[in-house]
């Protein structure tokens, strides 16, 4: 009888002592302890629809705990908690002393949500009180970009403007791009000696812009050897890119009037693996012998064994990527290269459609309002700070506001 | 039996990897098999992994077995799939996928530009937004700072350092738009600006070839480390 009345009272306290252990679900410390560090709670907790999302954030603010100090404070974290359509509060996140401010980025815009936190000292936990149920909102707009918005527009509606010009006969001025000047004479050498040229296209896909700066001028390439009658060849590591450079090039056999001369064999594909694809046509390099080659599209570590592989053929070479890591062994081992913006301006300046040469100039007038906007933003943050002119400093506070792209 | 397999495994990669290294004496038969190796597996490798990924991972999964399904059981009456998880416009790519195969049929191969003009379309839609966020309104905005101070009314109380560093940031923004302005002729004074332009991309092309230099002789040390180490056990 007393080993039973012993076990019961043993298996008593274990479960009572197990029930005292903090979780995650039971923020609320209780220690019955003279030694308790008890601290207060934050207050002023605040749960707001994140603006201009999707309905998954919710926007959490605070006052932190008043025990919560830079010296000697008691306050060791925080707990925040979440109640989703009223059920129990799981623990959402943890935090150092200090915070104020979090984002909850899960949550779903069909469900309602209630927060609260946990002020934690060393052996207590202090609940704030809960937040009001909220359900994030979806929004279609964000009107946080509206300024990039109506600079999209100012540039959209130069475009249109000067390809009505354009189209108008009015003649529209492109500066002189180097390495453009030279594929007519390119292409020229290639047919004199009897050779073929060779177009790599990088090593992305049609979802990089670079690729179809580079297809673009293609077309124009394709149009100048189907003229000439010399043999061109382009070997992809992108499917959709084969397709699409099969496209590029019949269309423009068929424009120069020799659909016949076109064949599929002239666009193929080899591997989507980067070093396959440049072991590859490395060996296509060396055993054709190409007269000219172009490397126009994105390219990444294997820019400079394929421009090395085509200076070592002799071949004349014309590259152009927007990678600013690859763009200097194109410079080193290429004899022209286009320098990022030039990759994309190159379609315009070689077919002078109006089409193209609208965009361009559009563009141009994208970078005149940058200009500017550097030159008085520089001038007023320097004026104005230095001698702390409110007006100047109005300026650039507006002019950070119009160019922050949130 | 297993390390049988692992010797043979050390031997054919070190065999692979000389091979491609014998290009660098000339082209030649062991790089032809080596590469002609490498553009094989590679290839077929990927197709598997799409189809895997892509086929079956995306669009079965979330898709294409619950359609089949619903067809299935809406035509012999059975018990209809659950619709959690399913994303029904999966269908979309699906449709364009199969729309890029009518190529093989010559007369109506025509459809197969469809997906390629979506594909470019949207391109260039979305990146529009990402390039003129990230690559035109942040660079301005961070460029707009003051020459000569730090804290507002102090005068020029920037360090000497401070003041060239943002008068590089200034000067070399700036330049470098001028270079890529393409409405207005290099010539003058507009011609002087683009050349500091150009001078400001040269330097900073020198730097990043030293930096990437170095990053490629480490995928070489790594190369050479796995014969002299791995294969031929000379460095422990």
């Amino acid at each position: 009888m007393k080993l039973s009345v012993f076990l019961f009272v043993l298996l008593l306290s274990i479960s009572i002592s197990a029930q005292d252990e903090p979780s995650d679900t039971d923020p609320a410390i209780i220690v019955p302890d003279s030694e308790l560090v008890v601290v207060a709670p934050v207050t002023s907790l605040i749960a707001e629809d994140h603006k201009y999302d999707k309905g998954d954030h919710i926007d959490l603010s605070w006052v932190p705990s008043i025990d919560d100090q830079l010296l000697d404070g008691t306050v060791i974290g925080y707990k925040l908690y979440r109640s989703a359509n009223g059920g129990e509060p799981v623990l959402v996140e943890e935090f150092p002393p200090g915070t104020n401010a979090f984002t909850d980025d899960g949550v779903y815009s069909d469900s309602t949500y209630s927060y609260f936190i946990a002020a934690l000292s060393e052996n207590y936990a202090a609940e704030s009180n809960r937040t009001a149920p909220i359900a994030p909102e979806v929004e279609w707009l964000n009107l946080h970009r509206g300024w990039l918005f109506l600079i999209a527009l100012i540039v959209g509606g130069s475009v249109l403007l000067f390809i009505n010009a354009a189209k108008r006969g009015t003649k529209l001025f492109v500066r002189k791009i180097a390495g453009l000047e030279a594929v007519d004479d390119a292409v020229g050498r290639a047919t004199e000696m009897g050779r073929p040229i060779l177009f790599i296209p990088g090593i992305r896909d049609m979802d990089d812009v670079q690729t179809l700066a580079g297809l673009t001028i293609l077309g124009r390439v394709a149009r100048v050897i189907a003229d000439y009658d010399t043999r061109i060849f382009m070997p992809t590591s992108r499917s959709l890119v084969m397709t699409a450079g099969r496209e590029t090039v019949k269309a423009a056999y068929t424009a120069a009037g020799r659909p016949d001369k076109y064949n599929d064999d002239m666009v193929t594909y080899y591997t989507d693996e980067q070093f396959g694809y440049v072991a590859a046509v490395d060996g296509v390099m060396v055993r054709e012998k190409p007269a000219t080659v172009f490397l126009l599209g994105a390219f990444f570590a294997e820019s400079l064994i394929l421009a090395e592989t085509g200076n070592s053929i002799g071949a004349i070479q014309i590259a152009g990527t927007a990678r600013p890591a690859q763009l200097p062994f194109f410079i080193a081992a290429c004899d022209f290269t286009l320098i990022g913006e030039e990759l994309f301006a190159a379609s315009a300046y070689l077919s002078g459609e109006p089409m193209q040469l609208g965009s361009l100039k559009g563009q141009d007038v994208g970078k005149a309002i940058a200009m500017l906007a550097i030159l008085v933003g520089v001038f007023s943050a320097t004026v104005g700070l230095a001698w702390d002119i409110e007006f100047f400093n109005d300026i650039v506070e507006y002019l950070s506001d119009v160019f922050s792209a949130r | 039996m297993e390390v049988l397999f692992e010797h043979f495994r050390l031997w054919l990669a070190a065999f692979l990897t000389l091979g491609i290294f014998s290009f660098l004496y000339k082209d030649n038969p062991w790089y032809k098999l080596s590469e002609a190796i490498f553009v094989g597996i590679s290839a077929g490798y990927w197709f598997v992994v799409l189809f895997w990924d892509n086929f079956y991972g995306k669009f079965w999964v979330g898709a294409g077995d619950y359609t089949f399904g619903w067809i299935g059981a809406k035509l012999s009456g059975g018990e209809v799939p659950s619709s959690s998880g399913i994303d029904l416009m999966l269908w979309v790519g699906a449709i364009l996928g199969f729309l890029m195969l009518l190529r093989l049929i010559p007369k109506i191969g025509w459809l197969s530009r469809w997906p390629l003009a979506f594909i470019v379309g949207a391109t260039a839609g979305l990146w529009l937004i990402n390039y003129v966020a990230s690559n035109v309104m942040v660079q301005v905005q961070a460029t707009m700072v003051p020459l000569f101070s730090s804290t507002f009314g102090s005068g020029f109380d920037s360090s000497l350092g401070a003041i060239i560093g943002t008068i590089v940031i200034f000067v070399g923004t700036f330049s470098g738009l001028v270079y890529f302005f393409f409405s207005k002729a290099h010539t003058g004074a507009f011609g002087t600006t683009a050349k500091i332009g150009i001078l400001f991309l040269m330097i900073t092309f020198g730097a990043s070839f030293g930096y990437t230099v170095m990053s490629r002789m480490s995928l070489l040390i790594g190369r050479i480390d796995y014969l002299l180490g791995d294969w031929l056990g000379m460095i422990k």
